[in-house]
């Protein structure tokens, strides 16, 4: 094991980390203020690595694609929640996976009439494809690289509108205490359709992002899905500054178990053993750490205040 | 009202049951199970297009036969498949099902529909206990044995004499199924095994890792999407081109127009391609580009195989589909003119038929797999011999 490795993986971590984040920032908001078990949000994901992959066909930059693809899926976000979802907030929970379980369905079969089944083509300009070289024996692809200084910005972008504006404060208010803020003579059905909206738009923006890294086929959103709810559990729920924490934790919890776990254990027990049993135990570690987590502080690692 | 009008429709509906074995009897019903729905969904599509044209081809008679062939959806879930085979051996009474991609759902369908004493004719799953302990005289495959095409690529990697290899698959039963076949037949050095999460989206960990352990080769079984996450990924970390990259099953015509250039000049192994010089294949691919637009997939060409098998077989028999005998026998001589070129049966109703290398390159209808080299000719499975047919 070399400094080299280990380096790389932690920037892999980070890389997941902050698309967990994209994910995990929506999710977190939506449970939190609209008390809504959205399982239709890995479907924005997956709208958004659509949309971008078709503006980017129509106008030839990826930029461009990814940036048209974050709003548009924003508008696909708040149409759903205005015809779909606003019913459901009085519901129990179990109505609302029900509910947004069927729209997963929908979408996934909604993408497939539209886009077809096969996965979708896209790929990286010439000037975002190569790597970065970090001395002489690692080099980091640079589109990943643009991944984590995106998200990391996009992190600091929305700190600065939950801490520092308005909506912000509202979204804060709404997360600690709905009925109050309802009360104080706070539009909240607007609220909640703009921070429904946002959510999903980030989301998308994860998605456009993934979409020439990974296969655009429909299903690609159920997979992150569930690692950004470990995410919210873990950071605690309606709070901004959790999903970060939980997204960066959970990114390289995952990472750095899948990477070093198996020789960790090889050191342990006989090689074989570790061969089978360090993969298994590396796809369950973040598991165990929202069971522990869970266990200690049942309200995650940072909760939204008031709760 | 309401009441009257539902006695009626019951009524009719009845009468329709009752009605249909009658028209029926004489009639040739083929069931073909294929996963529809989800993202395995285009290899479901490949495989019922390819249905649809042997049909047409044969102006929908079968073996001579006015014939129904009947579509379900096993979902990607064994349950789901025996279910729908059920169905179909009992309400629909099929005289055949074919088709079936996932070993898993292979496993729990065979046997219960060959017990109750229809034909099973695979369209693509091979798992180890059809070809050895439960092989079946009712059971046929237009496909292959699970280990047979990786045993290829270790051949070819034997032959070069390239050394470490890294191996690299999802860690599953079929997963481990590959890279045995795989060292059945490659005997040097290996670089490292590793198995990842099944369905796994990024493979940056495991190639960052790959990286430090300076390979001469990589191997891999990556089906769907995880092998087109893993090869643009691959593409991605500056290794395409640097480090030889071999696969199976991962690199098809359901996954290169997702690839595109990540693709491109990369080995497989198989026994079929679009390119494969034959009659009879140039017919099916000219034909099925012609009807549908893309090229085929050895998916498509193994189920056009199989209606073509079971179109043999019953002309064989003259349309007497209660000789089973008669079809077995039929069958068992592989008398019809298969996509892959002539090929014949091993004692377990598996082919015994040649492997090719072979590498995408861009073709006037896009990527394609040409072949490079033959690797095994007339290859026979690993466990035949363990087949005792009754």
């Amino acid at each position: 094991m070399n400094l080299q490795l280990v380096l790389e993986q932690v920037l892999n971590g980070a890389q997941l980390g902050v698309t967990l984040f994209l994910m995990a920032a929506g999710l977190t908001l939506i449970f939190g203020i609209m008390n809504l078990v959205n399982l239709a949000h890995g479907s924005f994901y997956m709208v958004g690595a659509y949309l971008a992959v078709t503006f980017y066909g129509w106008t030839g930059s990826l930029v461009l694609g990814t940036l048209l693809a974050l709003p548009a899926t924003l508008a696909v976000g708040v149409v759903i929640e205005v015809i779909a979802l606003r019913t459901l907030y009085e519901r129990d929970h179990l109505d609302q996976v029900l509910a947004t379980f069927g729209l997963i369905l929908f979408f996934n079969e909604l993408i497939a009439i539209v886009w077809g089944r096969v996965g979708l083509f896209t790929n990286l300009p010439d000037w975002l494809s190569g790597s970065v070289d970090f001395g002489a024996a690692f080099s980091y692809p640079l589109y990943r690289l643009v991944i984590i200084a995106v998200g990391i910005v996009v992190a600091g972008a929305l700190w600065y509108m939950v801490t520092r504006t308005r909506l912000g404060m509202l979204v804060r208010a709404g997360a600690s205490n709905r009925t109050m803020v309802a009360a104080l003579g706070v539009n909240i059905r607007q609220l909640y359709t703009l921070v429904f909206g946002l959510g999903a738009g980030l989301a998308g923006l994860a998605g456009a992002m993934a979409a020439p890294i990974y296969a655009v086929q429909p299903g690609m959103g159920d997979a992150v899905l569930i690692q950004a709810f470990v995410v919210v559990a873990i950071g605690g729920i309606g709070s901004i500054r959790g999903a970060f924490a939980g997204a960066l934790i959970v990114g390289m919890v995952d990472t750095l178990g899948r990477a070093f776990l198996k020789p960790a254990l090889a050191t342990l027990i006989s090689a074989p053993a570790a061969q089978s049993a360090g993969p298994a135990l590396a796809s369950m570690l973040i598991y165990l750490l929202m069971a522990v987590v869970l266990a200690l502080r049942p309200e995650g690692l940072f909760p939204a205040r008031g709760h | 009202m309401r009441k009257i009008i539902l006695a009626i429709v019951a009524g009719a509906l009845a009468g329709a049951l009752v009605a249909a074995p009658a028209a029926a009897a004489e009639k040739l019903k083929i069931g073909f199970i294929t996963t529809l729905s989800g993202p395995a969904g285009i290899i479901g599509k490949h495989m019922k297009d390819s249905v649809e044209l042997a049909l047409e081809q044969l102006h929908g008679k079968v073996g001579g036969l006015e014939t129904e062939v009947i579509f379900g959806d096993d979902q990607f879930k064994p349950d789901v498949g025996l279910q729908v085979a059920d169905k179909m051996v009992k309400d629909d009474k099929v005289q055949f099902v074919s088709g079936i991609i996932w070993s898993n759902v292979m496993l729990a369908v065979a046997p219960s529909v060959t017990e109750q004493g229809v034909f099973m004719i695979g369209a693509n799953a091979g798992p180890h206990e059809l070809a050895g302990s439960q092989c079946n005289r009712m059971f046929f495959t237009t496909s292959w044995q699970n280990d047979e095409t990786p045993e290829a690529m270790g051949e070819y990697l034997q032959k070069k004499g390239v050394n470490d290899v890294y191996l690299m698959a999802p860690n599953y039963a079929a997963g481990k199924d590959m890279l045995a076949g795989f060292k059945r037949y490659f005997k040097g050095r290996i670089a490292g095994e590793v198995y990842t999460k099944l369905g796994q989206q990024d493979y940056q960990v495991e190639i960052s890792e790959l990286r430090a352990k300076h390979p001469k080769a990589v191997f891999v079984f990556y089906p769907g999407a995880m092998g087109i996450n893993f090869i643009r990924q691959y593409d991605q970390a500056g290794l395409h081109g640097k480090i030889p990259l071999y696969s199976a099953f991962t690199v098809d015509q359901t996954t290169l127009p997702a690839l595109g250039k990540n693709a491109l000049g990369l080995w497989s192994a198989g026994y079929w391609s679009s390119e494969l010089n034959n009659p009879a294949n140039r017919e099916y691919v000219t034909a099925f580009r012609k009807k549908f637009g893309y090229t085929p997939s050895y998916y498509g060409a193994q189920s056009y195989d199989a209606i073509m098998l079971i179109d043999s077989a019953v002309r064989a028999v003259k349309g007497n589909l209660a000789d089973k005998e008669g079809l077995i026998k039929a069958m068992e001589k592989a008398n019809y003119a298969s996509t892959r070129g002539h090929y014949t049966y091993n004692v377990n109703h598996f082919p015994i038929e040649n492997f090719y290398l072979q590498r995408a390159e861009k073709g006037p209808h896009g990527l394609v797999m040409r072949i490079e080299q033959t690797i095994f000719k007339n290859h026979k499975d690993a466990y035949y011999q363990e087949c005792k047919m009754k």
